[in-house]
């Protein structure tokens, strides 16, 4: 095919580009996940960003699925806001149909049904579900934007999710590390270390920051908590 | 035995100017076991007398959740009802999908209205066999609704359909003034005595066979467990039934209706139209 | 591939549930007409600039209500085409609506608004929309255009009481959403939002205060952002109902500028 560009350089001109509508964008934030042996803890910063400026300082990106699982999702934030919708739809569909609410694991599970099927055109969101399974043992589960799925004890995701998870596989993982035990890691330690990461991550990406929205989920309820971070 | 010559399709007028086959939908109605509805100033109540088709089987559930708001009881056909309920749940699911806010009782009862009224007119279609009370807490406040298989709804203080429930309504009746002042144990108490009007005096009410509904402000819809239905009915437990009311209107109370030619039974009259 | 069926629009796999880009009666979903009916493989730029567009909208929060603000200039790219283009409306007793971008799209969007208006008061059951599912349903309208590529080009801001409360949100073209007690959108968003959250932070912000906040950002945005216009609207929504201003115009003083002229 002919172009501009590529066939007839000299008849470019600089700066007279094509402008295609661009459906995704980046609107930052991070998220921390924890799971212990009865608990899970989950974080996420409270800061909507698009490029150099700041949409909102507190913007709650963790949802409330059920009394037992909690979503935590940042990346395109209008398909944040799409996808959690339907999901909630999705899990009171599940209570009507079956008179009980979805556990954990099957909300992981239709989770990643329903990005996949927006393989081709996804949903542009970093995902990270923590709660407690049908034995009440604490749970993580994280996503890729098209539905790949792993439980795991702990995970980082979004923003500075690359910068977090190293630091999370060396204190909860104990990742090259010599002469550890390992042990199931206390609730207090988790929360500690989850502000941790995230007063860390805060000095480094700029889209994570103002605060961080904790909610800690027990077999008792989710409680939730507060903790301010740098707001520049 | 009501067989006339222009009962053979729903699009038949007779001359009198009656829809036969859609007063004859209005029967099945009277064929399920019966419901109370009712309401205070703060919340609606359903409560509903279940029945089992036999020994062997368990009792057959009543009240159906529509959304965090709104419950329906039944009394008909229940497949009907379940047709229905999944109609208004998905509406439910649909407001809140698209307006971030719970749908309004009164205009959920107008799409199912409309949604009923169409099987009325059309001659591949057959009414639905099915009456609903409808719970139901909006910015309003609280709601009863009554649905009728010929597409018509009522605003109610206060109501009971099915089996021998002009009892019931006998009894929400006469003590329709005091439900607004009532706290919640009063008008569940009220509607349980109204529920065991329609009872024959054998039978009486236990935990297995009511169902009791409640909703409302900040009060999310709940069905209540036993524990909470055993509490309810030490309420009324005891007290001296209404001797024969049950047995002498019950049976006879949907023949007598037939006689006067009165084909909107349950007349609104008795109670509709609040505020 | 054939085995597969149309990868890019696949049929739905759970009936009777929500689903995005197939769901209900949104405006622009239905029809087999106009550019909405074309499919995500047919990537074409629909509307891939706007045409008449319009600059920021401003919105703050006060204790008992909120403040929009937006001048009256519709561009036509770097020409100041027209003069007169409102775009802060009441849309009821509860409501109040502010657009900026493109401003066919605005119009188009704000009729089918007031239908909606008009077609709730027709059912007559006393019940106003809130401010909130105004919101979510513009976010649904605009995610559902943007998921055809084929958007309405411009940004909301609702304002109102939303039971009892004050309410303030903003809606981009994606369907982004997001709520704060102030927003500024378009070059606002650089300019007004910091002398903005300045105003919000320093606390208890009065009707007057509120007002004189927005008044003062609008004037800055007029001496700095070229697209902007000296003539502008202001609304104010309390519980007592909507009140929008007739245009005013800032009295602009250039003798400011002579730095400018210093040679």
């Amino acid at each position: 095919m002919l172009s501009i560009d590529g066939n007839f350089p000299e008849y470019a001109v600089p700066g007279a580009k094509q402008v295609r509508f661009e459906p995704y964008a980046d609107n930052g934030g991070s998220i921390v996940a924890i799971a212990g042996e009865d608990y899970a803890v989950i974080g996420a910063d409270t800061r909507l960003s698009t490029g150099f400026s700041i949409y909102t300082r507190e913007q709650k990106k963790l949802f409330k699925l059920s009394d037992k699982t909690v979503l935590g999702a940042t990346g395109c934030w209008c398909d944040t806001l799409t996808l959690t919708r339907l999901l909630q739809a999705r899990m009171q569909m599940y209570e009507h149909d079956h008179n009980k609410s979805m556990t954990t694991p099957a909300v992981a599970q239709m989770l990643s049904t329903m990005l996949y099927y927006k393989r081709f055109f996804p949903y542009y969101v970093s995902n990270v579900l923590a709660g407690l399974d049908a034995e009440g043992k604490g749970c993580v589960y994280s996503y890729d934007p098209i539905g790949h799925c792993e439980r795991s004890n702990y995970r980082a995701g979004g923003s500075a999710g690359a910068q977090l998870q190293p630091l999370l596989d060396n204190q909860i993982g104990l990742k090259n590390m010599q002469n550890v035990k390992e042990a199931p890691i206390p609730r207090e330690k988790a929360l500690a270390l989850l502000k941790d990461v995230f007063i860390s991550a805060a000095e480094r990406d700029i889209y994570t920051g103002d605060c961080i929205y904790i909610l800690i989920i027990t077999a008792n309820g989710i409680q939730e908590e507060k903790f301010e971070l740098r707001k520049d | 035995m009501f067989r006339n010559q222009y009962d053979s399709d729903v699009t038949v007028w007779s001359p009198q100017g009656r829809l036969h086959q859609v007063e004859y939908a209005m029967e099945a109605v009277k064929l399920g076991s019966a419901t109370v509805g009712l309401k205070n100033k703060q919340f609606a109540v359903l409560i509903a007398l279940k029945r089992a088709v036999s020994e062997l089987s368990a009792y057959q559930k009543k009240v159906i959740p529509i959304d965090e708001h709104i419950a329906i009881s039944i009394s008909g056909l229940t497949a009907d009802a379940r047709m229905l309920s999944r109609y208004m749940r998905t509406e439910c699911l649909n407001h809140r999908y698209a307006h971030d806010a719970p749908m309004p009782v009164g205009r959920l009862i107008g799409l199912v209205g409309n949604k009923m009224q169409i099987c009325t007119q059309r001659y591949d279609k057959r009414p639905l066999g099915v009456g609903l009370l409808v719970a139901g807490y909006d910015d309003q406040g609280p709601h009863i609704y009554q649905t009728c298989p010929s597409a018509n709804f009522f605003d109610c203080r206060a109501m009971a359909i099915g089996a021998r429930s002009q009892s019931a309504r006998t009894y929400l009746e006469k003590h329709l003034n005091s439900f607004p002042d009532s706290d919640l144990q009063e008008i569940v108490a009220h509607g349980l005595r109204a529920l065991r009007d329609t009872l024959p005096n054998e039978v009486d009410l236990n935990t297995k066979n009511v169902s009791i509904a409640i909703v409302g402000p900040k009060t999310p819809l709940r069905i209540c467990d036993e524990d909470e239905l055993s509490r309810f009915l030490t309420l009324v437990e005891g007290e001296e039934r209404r001797s024969g009311s049950g047995a002498a209107t019950g049976d006879t109370a949907p023949a007598q209706e037939r006689d006067t030619g009165d084909d909107r039974e349950p007349q609104p009259g008795v109670a509709m139209d609040t505020e | 591939m054939a085995f597969m069926g149309d990868m890019m629009n696949p049929a739905p796999f759970w009936q009777n549930g929500p689903a995005p880009g197939a769901f209900y009666n949104f405006p622009g979903n239905s029809s087999s007409f106009g550019p909405s009916n074309h499919s995500v493989k047919e990537f074409k730029a629909h509307s891939a600039q706007p045409i008449t567009t319009t600059t920021t909208v401003i919105g703050v929060k006060f204790d008992k209500g909120c403040v929009i603000a937006a001048d009256t200039l519709g561009s036509y790219g770097t020409l100041a085409r027209f003069r007169d283009c409102p775009r802060v409306i009441r849309v009821n007793d509860l409501i109040m609506l502010g657009s900026g971008g493109d401003y066919a799209d605005y119009q188009y969007l704000k009729d089918i608004i007031e239908q909606k208006i008009i077609d709730e008061q027709c059912i007559g059951d006393g019940l106003n929309l809130k401010p909130r599912s105004l919101y979510c349903w513009l976010t649904r309208v605009l995610y559902n255009k943007r998921c055809k590529m084929d958007p309405l080009w411009s940004n909301y801001i609702v304002a109102g009481i939303q039971d009892g409360e004050p309410f303030l949100g903003s809606v981009d073209k994606l369907g982004t959403a997001y709520e704060d007690a102030a927003i500024a959108t378009g070059l606002g968003a650089y300019m007004a939002t910091p002398l903005l959250r300045e105003g919000v932070d320093k606390g208890n912000l009065d009707e007057e205060t509120a007002k004189a906040l927005v008044r003062k950002c609008m004037e800055v945005l007029y001496y700095r952002d070229a697209r902007a216009f000296a003539r502008y609207q202001l609304g104010v929504v309390t519980a007592a109902g909507v009140k929008i201003d007739d245009v005013t115009e800032i009295a602009h003083n250039w003798s400011l500028a002579h730095m400018i002229h210093m040679k």
